[in-house]
């Protein structure tokens, strides 16, 4: 029987997204599942009642009455503990739940048998969970707010202008962390004309932050700041030293300082002091993005915007809920890759599959049993030693020769050749050893000359080679008629003119050709 | 014409054929290479035949093989399709093995010529010997190779039981009956061991090529070019001739650093490539791992990949030996032809060993006018990709499979791959899901910017060709 998927409305004060938009009823009812929507549920994201009604979902008037209903829950925001109390017993609920900061939530839903994916628990390292990533797109929205309340607070354009009226110098943004969001952030100051300069301790970002038409900012210090899933690590003394002195001077210059440094489980790592926050310019903008945590300024006030020192610090958390339409469809997006997921049958049934290693990071609660955190993923992270690898691999034009041989290797080689050579030497006759120096020598010769040839007429000189190699004709020549004298009274000669006859015409086959296949295929290169 | 003017005329020929192969270094020398190639063949045969070792007695002969062998070679390279060069090179070699049996066979018989010493007599029986064992080898492996690359033998390796102790085997039959000849006291005597050691390296032969995969075609081809090489050197020396010494030993160098080139493309050993079977030496199924990509294939029509290429300003083109089965290489160039004037950048990305022998393709799209400026190795566009906004792959799979770099248990694992992946969309045109030669599924196709264009190559092509003229 095909499963009833509920959408109540939010409750968290300051809420405005809804976890399903009209688009995705129409794909969730195309999967075999049902749908309820709470009335009200999208209004604050601009999706009215009767938009759900024609996608085909059912309004329900109250929360009560569609928690009570619905298999599924979806929802944008952990629930609050009378929502669990609606919560169907051994129901499913998918939503953001932070198992780590909400471990009585958790004890809650556990109470009820739930089944709870916590869409904040995926496992982003592996390349298929990106479309189901809500954190990522949800970075990327606040990333694009954060700019555009600076934008707001801020008294003067962003891009230089030379107008009638005056000179207008661009302003100068610096962006703190490199994350989804920072890289968010950068793209759209960059796109608004300003000077962008970010930092992050991780080094592999500044490639990423320069294609958005940033400026990475280094911290004089060498220390690698990666900490698996994507996420920095804490930094050493002695580099948070250096990176203070850094922050310090970014401060000086800057118009517009957005910060978005977060470090998981952990309250933000406080970047901006308050001195940073005095010696700035008056009318400048500090946008705390890591404001939930604890903010990563010191003057920061959690959800609101204040003027410290003549600085605006807007420390919002709801930027993504301030672009509630936007964020809602994105979200609702990555609630139907996970549902895909879940329901590869397409027939509105799901299963909570343990093996798969997307759906076992996202279930934190299995049926009432707690089953976070979840085993390492069995994919190894990747990533770090492969660019070495990379670089490592041999650059420039053609092949050349490579790396030169460790002396190890060489002096094997030196040696089986040394003793192959005193072998010859000590049993081959003189006449032997005449062709036999011939022989190596030509035999690196065509090493040297062939090293040259261009990848591009390996064909070529395949069969230009093969037509030379018919030189052995030569062989054949001499035996067809020699001048014998008297000596081969018993020579086979018939046999061996026959023999030297056909060993000729195969390979004049070969001479003629192959020069004039070779002939053929160089006419054809032509620039 | 004298002796001495007969070895002048050798160095001649030499000095003409090693810059024959220099000339090749770069396509604007390549056309005077081939023709130094031609008149030093031609300098050398005369001073042959004018000199001392022929008499007027054997002309009618020469010239009757000469016009026979020749008119067969140039009908053949007139009528021989680009894309079956390999087929053809492979042939080719087949005869100059054969020829080398032959020349190795008659001068044993021949008691003509006179040894003053012992050991110079066993010098030159076991010169002998060891011509006919390559020429053996080259011919039979070369016609294998043949049947493989036309498609007359199924491409896939014959792995025998126990294959190595068999080779192992053949070997000290080899040398035993080496003694064996070297011992005898007539020539009716060492017939015998001569004809078994023949057809123990024909079997060889056989057996070492039929043991090769598919993809490793192009090593096999530049092996054997090596081997036809060794094979005239060896008759060299039974001749004691220098000209063919020095021959064979460039051609023989020649191959031998092709095929090191093609393996390290591949990523492989020398060794384990003539040993056979891929990804069979470790014996770890490449399925079994955790490495089986997993997601679903995105389809494109070929329309929207004329939508595709048009909005496009950066178009890299990588061709594979599907392209060339479905002999749609012109097809490749008009669209090239067409996108270049709407000033879209298109360029080809060769990988070293795609198709079925060294250049393969070079050559493919050279015959359909695609100018060689645009068309570069891996290693010079490699690095392109992130900047490039269509990556069209046309009948390649093993030379683009990103678990070449990311999955370290995969059979390719540290073969160099072109990093389509890396463009803003890849376009795999393939005639189904089947994985490549090499048996090893392609995380590519299940990228998020990987595009599927399923259909035979040329087909396709001629539709994109007519919605983009449209």
């Amino acid at each position: 029987m095909a499963l009833i998927i509920g959408v109540p409305k939010e409750t968290a004060a300051d809420e405005k997204r809804v976890a399903t938009v009209p688009d995705v009823v129409e794909k969730l009812i195309k999967l075999g599942f049902s749908v309820a929507v709470q009335s009200g549920a999208g209004d604050a994201a601009n999706f009215g009642d009767d938009t759900y009604l024609a996608a085909g979902a059912e309004v329900v008037p109250n929360a009560a009455e569609l928690w009570a209903k619905s298999d599924i829950i979806f929802k944008v925001r952990a629930p609050s503990p009378e929502e669990v109390g609606h919560l169907r017993e051994g129901g499913t609920l998918i939503s953001f739940i932070w198992p780590a900061q909400n471990p009585e939530l958790m004890q809650l839903l556990a109470g009820r048998r739930a089944t709870v994916l916590a869409i904040d628990s995926l496992p982003r390292q592996l390349s298929r969970a990106q479309k189901m990533d809500a954190l990522t797109s949800m970075a990327g929205i606040s990333g694009y707010r954060a700019v555009i309340e600076a934008a707001n607070a801020f008294g003067r354009f962003f891009n230089g202008q030379i107008t009638a009226a005056g000179k207008i110098p661009p302003a100068k943004v610096f962006i703190a962390g490199a994350g989804v969001a920072g890289l968010a952030a950068i793209g759209t100051a960059a796109n608004l004309g300003a000077i962008v300069r970010a930092n992050d301790t991780r080094a592999e970002v500044a490639d990423q932050v320069v294609s958005l038409g940033g400026e990475f900012v280094k911290v004089d210090y060498e220390e690698e700041g990666s900490g698996g899933g994507g996420y920095a690590k804490v930094m050493s003394e002695g580099f948070q030293q250096a990176q203070r002195e850094m922050y310090a001077k970014q401060a000086k210059e800057a118009d517009i300082i957005i910060t978005t440094a977060l470090i998981p489980g952990k309250p933000a790592p406080k970047l901006i002091t308050a001195a940073m926050v005095e010696s700035m310019k008056p009318g400048s903008v500090i946008v705390d993005m890591a404001g939930e945590q604890g903010g990563n300024c010191e003057l920061t006030v959690p959800g609101q915007a204040v003027v410290r020192h003549g600085v605006t610090i807007i420390g919002y958390t709801d930027l993504v809920s301030r672009l509630a339409k936007q964020s809602s469809t994105l979200y609702s997006t990555n609630l139907l890759r996970v549902t895909e997921e879940l329901c590869k049958t397409k027939d509105g049934v799901v299963n909570v599959n343990m093996d798969d290693d997307a759906i076992r990071g996202l279930t934190v609660i299995k049926e009432g049993s707690i089953t976070w955190p979840p085993p390492p993923p069995k994919l190894p992270a990747v990533a770090p030693p492969k660019p070495a690898a990379v670089a490592a691999a041999p650059k420039g034009h053609g092949h050349g020769a490579g790396e030169p041989m460790t002396a190890k290797s060489l002096a094997t080689v030196f040696g089986v050749g040394a003793l192959a050579f005193l072998l010859v030497g000590l049993y081959a006759p003189a006449t032997f050893l005449s062709h036999f120096t011939v022989f190596v020598l030509a035999c690196f010769v065509g090493y040297m000359v062939v090293w040259n040839v261009t990848p591009a007429l390996h064909t070529p000189l395949m069969s230009v080679t093969n037509a030379i190699s018919s030189i052995i004709a030569i062989g054949a020549l001499v035996q067809i008629a020699p001048p014998l004298a008297g000596a081969g009274a018993d020579r086979p000669s018939q046999l061996i003119l026959g023999m030297a006859f056909f060993a000729l015409a195969l390979t004049a086959i070969n001479m003629f050709g192959g020069f004039a296949v070779t002939r053929r295929m160089l006419a054809m290169f032509r620039k | 014409m004298t002796a001495s003017l007969a070895t002048v005329s050798y160095i001649g020929a030499t000095i003409l054929f090693i810059l024959s192969l220099g000339g090749l270094a770069n396509p604007e020398t390549a056309r005077r290479g081939n023709v130094l190639g031609i008149i030093g063949m031609a300098i050398a045969v005369l001073a042959t035949v004018l000199g001392p070792r022929v008499t007027p007695a054997g002309y009618a002969w020469i010239v009757g093989a000469l016009v026979v062998g020749g008119s067969i070679g140039l009908f053949a390279a007139k009528k021989v399709q680009m894309t079956q060069m390999p087929e053809l090179v492979a042939l080719m070699h087949s005869l100059v093995g054969l020829a080398a049996c032959l020349v190795g066979f008659a001068s044993y018989v021949d008691t003509s010529t006179v040894f003053p010493t012992e050991a110079e007599k066993s010098i030159h029986e076991m010169e002998i010997y060891i011509g006919i064992l390559i020429g053996a080898v080259t011919f039979s492996g070369s016609v294998i190779a043949f049947g493989k690359l036309s498609g007359k033998i199924g491409g896939k390796p014959l792995l025998l039981p126990g294959r190595h102790w068999l080779n192992l085997a053949g070997l000290l039959i080899v040398i035993w009956f080496g003694h064996a000849f070297l011992n005898a006291h007539s020539i009716q005597d060492g017939l015998t061991p001569l004809l078994v050691m023949t057809v123990v390296a024909l079997l060889f032969g056989v057996h070492m090529v039929m043991a090769i995969g598919g993809a490793d075609m192009p090593v096999v081809v530049s092996m054997l070019n090596s081997y036809s090489g060794w094979a005239a050197a060896a008759t060299g020396f039974m001749l004691s001739n220098d000209l063919l010494i020095v021959v064979g030993a460039l051609v023989g160098s020649s191959g031998a650093i092709l095929s090191y080139i093609m393996c390290r493309a591949m990523n492989r050993n020398f060794i384990s490539v003539i040993a056979g079977g891929f990804g069979t030496g470790g014996g770890a199924a490449p399925a079994a791992g955790g490495a089986q990509p997993a997601g679903e294939v995105t389809p494109i029509s070929a329309l929207e990949t004329a939508e595709l290429l048009r909005e496009a300003k950066n178009v890299i083109i990588v061709p594979g030996y599907g392209m060339a089965v479905a002999q749609a290489q012109h097809t490749v160039y008009e669209i090239t032809k067409l996108l270049r004037e709407k000033g879209v950048n298109v360029r080809f990305g060769i990988h070293p060993v795609a198709g079925r022998m060294p250049g393969h393709m070079n050559v493919l799209l050279a015959e359909a006018k695609v100018p060689y400026d645009i068309v570069l190795e891996m290693d010079e566009l490699n690095e392109d990709f992130p900047k490039t906004d269509v990556a069209m792959v046309i009948g390649a799979n093993d030379i683009v499979n990103p678990a070449a770099q990311d999955d370290p248990t995969s059979p390719i694992a540290g073969m160099p791959v072109l990093e389509v992946w890396k463009a803003q969309t890849s376009i795999v045109m393939k005639r189904s899901m089947a994985s490549g030669y090499a048996g090893v599924d392609n995380p590519l196709f299940y990228k998020d910017n990987n595009r599927m264009l399923f259909g035979d190559a040329k087909k396709m092509l001629d539709e994109v060709l007519a919605a983009l003229r449209s």
